[in-house]
């Protein structure tokens, strides 16, 4: 004992005299939350589904290409690559449109228990003892859960691209590669967004199985009973139709979209659609004096990008407010199970 | 020098319940001091409040130089902190928890590997270091916190309840382990238990904390000398056979000034006296005739003095516990 002591003491002066070269705390978490994240079940399940939902609709669209990249009534069939995101047979929804469904399932999956369970399992104490800061603890869970996700998206996307080049022989226009990767970012987003509030109920919640359940019963509402609910609210309260001017029947047209657009589903796919289709040039209705003299052709991706603009940085303003909030909460909190 | 820790007039309240009241304490370097007191006491408040993870209502705590509630980062470099509950990741085996925490604690990369194995061995965990934490038995958990404390190479480790657990042979050992390791590399070790046994086998010096106030402190002669003066010391003699004569022998002892009491049960002879007169009193007893087999001097051990404290305090104890019932009815919060 004496000697392995006296090698301890040996050690920990060259330990200090190197000092300096090492990872810093933060960077040792998120490599060890990145082990976790990859090593565990639940992440290989949902791995495996995210990516067998991009390989069906990807084989849906590859055998029909020929046919929507040949209709010329469309004004986006030139875009070859968008095609393969979006387009479809009819047997499945495309990707942007099951990712809607799927992102959300992902982030609370690598979210809901990121601070309670090492609470309850007492190893948050322990990590706290070290000399790292609190707010480090939240950011390595973040960070390392979006660096896996944008791994995995940017891949799926560079290996969609890469199979499309292989497959057809098309060259890549630098638009649509924008539009793809605008797209992967914004599914990142969209999947941080869930993240920060799985993390936020992981913090508020001890019990995992509770902040897990909070998460999706609200990705649960806004998919599914919110637009149920505003559609019922909205016939009780708008006026007959038949009774109102083309003006008022705009304006209350833009009220109910942007009553939907508080759903982060709804501002993803608005935005999703607009990055994949680039003819659209609004999201909201338009009045023939607009539509008139229109040529239904496609926008620039600039163009597209201000059409996004709103959605893109009301889930990114979302997924701070719920971060800040998380953080807030876990800096005041008792950390003694 | 300085001590080592130094904590004034820390406070410490949630709600209405008083978990620290102005606990004032010194502990110099090299000491092994035990933090004694009952479940509830405020033992873990206190020590987290020493590492910065709890903010104190008022008063500072100086641990090894640093202010633990204004530059805590300062503080967990240089203490070991091995909590009461120790959980490790159950997917890492203990030798990668054990990584992990030698990583968190910036040791660089090389021959990190190596050392971490060391030091396995060192806490007894040498065959074990490669299974999953998940495999461990309380005792090796133990151990593996140990470790976890010691990689830091610290300065002061303070151990909650560490004792808690453990098999009485596992605690002896356990124990023995963290006296040695103390005495080796000059540690300073805080420890806190409801154990008495466990912190008379180890520690320098006791603190006694109940209620949230440090009652006394000072080494176990100090404490019992304090408390007991007034009581005497009790000699304890028992004779081979039954005394000849008992009247004889009561009334040969009664004229001597430092016998407070003295009475006969049968064979045993029991004295309580103010001074250290056992050896005239066994050459008297034998030139009496009697035959002696054995003779004890009672020893103040924590078990009284643990239970002297209590006895004063249990009032206080059942008021608390009223007040911890109340929130059912009123408020939620503690």
């Amino acid at each position: 004992m004496k000697a392995l002591s006296a090698s301890r003491y040996l050690a920990t002066e060259e330990n200090k005299a190197k000092a300096g070269s090492q990872l810093s705390p933060f960077k040792v978490m998120v490599s060890k939350e990145v082990s976790d994240h990859v090593r565990s079940w639940r992440f290989i399940l949902l791995l495996a589904l995210v990516v067998l939902t991009f390989f069906a609709s990807l084989y849906i669209s590859m055998s029909n290409i020929r046919a929507s990249f040949s209709n010329s009534g469309d004004p986006d069939h030139a875009f070859l690559y968008l095609k393969l995101l979006s387009a479809t047979d009819g047997s499945m929804p495309p990707f942007h449109v099951l990712m809607s469904f799927l992102a959300p399932l992902l982030g609370i999956t690598m979210g809901f228990d990121a601070i309670n369970s090492e609470q309850n399992s007492g190893s948050l104490t322990r990590l706290l003892a070290q000399p790292i800061y609190r707010d480090n603890i939240l950011l390595a869970k973040f960070y390392s859960a979006m660096l896996i996700i944008s791994t995995l998206f940017i891949s799926l996307t560079l290996l969609m691209i890469g199979g499309g080049l292989l497959f057809t022989g098309v060259r890549i226009e630098p638009s649509e590669l924008l539009r793809i990767l605008g797209f992967t970012l914004l599914t990142m987003v969209y999947v941080g967004f869930y993240l920060s509030l799985s993390i936020l109920f992981s913090i508020a919640f001890r019990q995992a199985a509770t902040s897990a359940l909070t998460s999706l019963g609200i990705w649960l509402f806004f998919t599914v009973f919110y637009p149920i609910l505003v559609n019922l609210v909205i016939r009780a309260f708008l006026p007959d139709p038949a009774y109102l001017s083309q003006s008022q029947l705009m304006g209350y047209n833009e009220l109910i979209m942007d009553i939907m657009r508080i759903a982060p589903g709804q501002l993803y796919s608005d935005a999703a659609t607009t990055m994949l289709m680039p003819s659209i040039r609004s999201l909201g209705p338009m009045s023939m004096e607009q539509l008139s003299g229109a040529i239904p052709s496609p926008l620039p991706f600039r163009e597209s990008l201000v059409i996004v603009w709103p959605q893109l940085s009301g889930l990114l303003a979302g997924s701070i407010a719920f971060f800040a909030l998380a953080y807030y909460i876990f800096m005041r909190r008792e950390i003694r199970s | 020098m300085k001590p080592i820790i130094d904590l004034k007039n820390l406070c410490k309240s949630y709600g209405s319940h008083i978990a620290v009241d102005k606990l004032n304490l010194q502990i110099e370097r090299g000491e092994i001091f035990g933090l004694l007191g009952p479940n509830g006491a405020g033992k873990t408040t206190s020590i987290l409040m020493m590492l910065g993870l709890t903010e104190p209502d008022s008063g500072s705590a100086i641990v090894c130089g640093h202010d633990a509630s204004r530059d805590p980062i300062e503080v967990k470099r240089k203490v070991g902190y091995m909590p009461d509950n120790l959980g490790f990741y159950p997917q890492l085996t203990g030798l990668e928890n054990l990584l992990y925490i030698a990583r968190l604690n910036a040791m660089p990369e090389k021959g990190i590997a190596e050392y971490a194995r060391g030091m396995m061995e060192l806490v007894g965990l040498g065959a074990a270091s490669d299974k999953p934490a998940s495999t461990y038995s309380r005792g090796m958990k133990q151990r593996l916190g140990l470790a976890e404390v010691l990689i830091k190479a610290p300065e002061l480790i303070i151990l909650d309840e560490p004792t808690l657990g453990i098999d009485p042979a596992g605690v002896k050992e356990f124990l023995e382990l963290i006296k040695s390791l103390q005495r080796e590399q000059g540690l300073t070790v805080l420890l806190s238990s409801h154990h008495l046994h466990h912190v008379q086998q180890v520690c320098d010096r006791v603190g006694i904390f109940v209620e949230g106030k440090l009652l006394a402190t000072g080494d176990l002669p100090t404490l019992s000398s304090e408390l007991f003066a007034s009581t005497g010391i009790e000699i304890l003699i028992q004779l081979t056979r039954l005394p000849k004569d008992a009247d004889a022998l009561k009334s040969n002892f009664s004229g001597w000034p430092e016998i407070n009491s003295m009475n006969v049960n049968g064979d045993r002879l029991q004295f309580n006296t103010t001074g250290e007169i056992t050896p005239k009193l066994i050459r008297r007893i034998i030139e009496l005739g009697e035959d002696i087999r054995a003779v004890s001097q009672k020893q103040y051990g924590l078990d009284e003095i643990y239970e002297k404290y209590f006895e004063n305090n249990t009032n206080i104890t059942l008021d608390n516990e009223s007040i911890k019932r109340k929130p059912l009815f009123g408020n939620r919060r503690k």
